[in-house]
């Protein structure tokens, strides 16, 4: 039996639907943050993984990409968050519903 | 692309640590189940034959990310969290939609949508990944996109130091 790369992409999807899941379910600003960088980070395994697949390291490249976005939205998400627990003592998403339409 | 035995070692744990990490109560404990799932990551770039991309993995992500996670979550005090609660309506319905999705990703991917199944990497000229091979090719490809990210994160910076906290008297600018 070898390691293929449907493998990686069943890892992946699942690692991604239980990102999505925290994002969905969850009402702590903090811990939807960190959903969202499960989410990002099994998409780059699975950039990864195609890269060797295809002997290409343009897949690699990416990941730096990805890697440096995920970092500036972790900054600004965070000082985002301190500020609304500052002006509100909580970051239940569910109280955060000013902009609400 | 890897051991069998290692790679399913390795799932259970990254999957193990995401579970734990969307379900736990304390948020610190969902900040180091997040840096094991990141650890474990880390390993499988390994096996993919990416190391340096495993070693800014384990720096960046599971040290300056979550070391500001946790930071934050400590200087907020928010540690306790209300628990998941998915017996709504809400959370019947988003956990068919991403069940269906996912039983209709793995569906394509044995079928072989994604690439003829079964295709061994090592049938492919093997990958030159050595961090030189790596960096000529983010410095000369991709130096416009790398320049980019220089502003990204130029804006970010600003960005955060305009959300800064105010005290009281000094007026919002």
């Amino acid at each position: 039996m070898e390691v293929t790369i449907e493998w990686y992409i069943a890892l992946s999807t699942i690692l991604f639907t239980l990102g999505a899941l925290g994002v969905l379910l969850r009402r702590n600003a903090i811990v939807i943050f960190m959903s969202i960088e499960l989410m990002l980070n099994s998409a780059n395994l699975l950039l990864v993984a195609f890269a060797r697949q295809f002997g290409d390291l343009d897949g690699q490249v990416m990941v730096f990409f990805v890697m440096t976005v995920a970092a500036a939205e972790v900054a600004v998400g965070l000082a985002l968050i301190v500020a609304i627990f500052r002006s509100r003592r909580s970051i239940n998403i569910d109280e955060v519903n000013t902009l609400k339409g | 692309m890897g051991n069998p035995i290692l790679f399913i070692i390795l799932a259970v744990i990254a999957v193990a640590a995401a579970l734990m990490m969307i379900t736990s109560r304390n948020a610190v404990h969902a900040a180091l189940f997040l840096i094991v799932n990141f650890m474990t990551v880390a390993v499988f770039y390994l096996l993919l034959k990416a190391p340096f991309v495993a070693m800014v993995q384990v720096t960046v992500y599971a040290g300056a990310i979550m070391v500001l996670f946790l930071f934050v979550i400590m200087l907020l005090g928010a540690e306790k969290l209300q628990g998941v609660n998915y017996r709504t309506l809400f959370g019947r319905v988003v956990i068919g939609l991403l069940g269906l999705a996912l039983i209709v990703t793995f569906a394509l991917a044995l079928l072989g949508v994604f690439g003829p199944a079964g295709v061994e990497a090592a049938t492919i000229p093997p990958l030159d990944a050595d961090p030189a091979a790596l960096g000529i090719r983010l410095f000369e490809a991709y130096v416009l996109p790398f320049q980019i990210t220089a502003v990204l994160l130029l804006v970010a910076a600003i960005g955060v130091v305009v959300l800064r906290p105010r005290n009281k008297g000094e007026k919002a600018e």
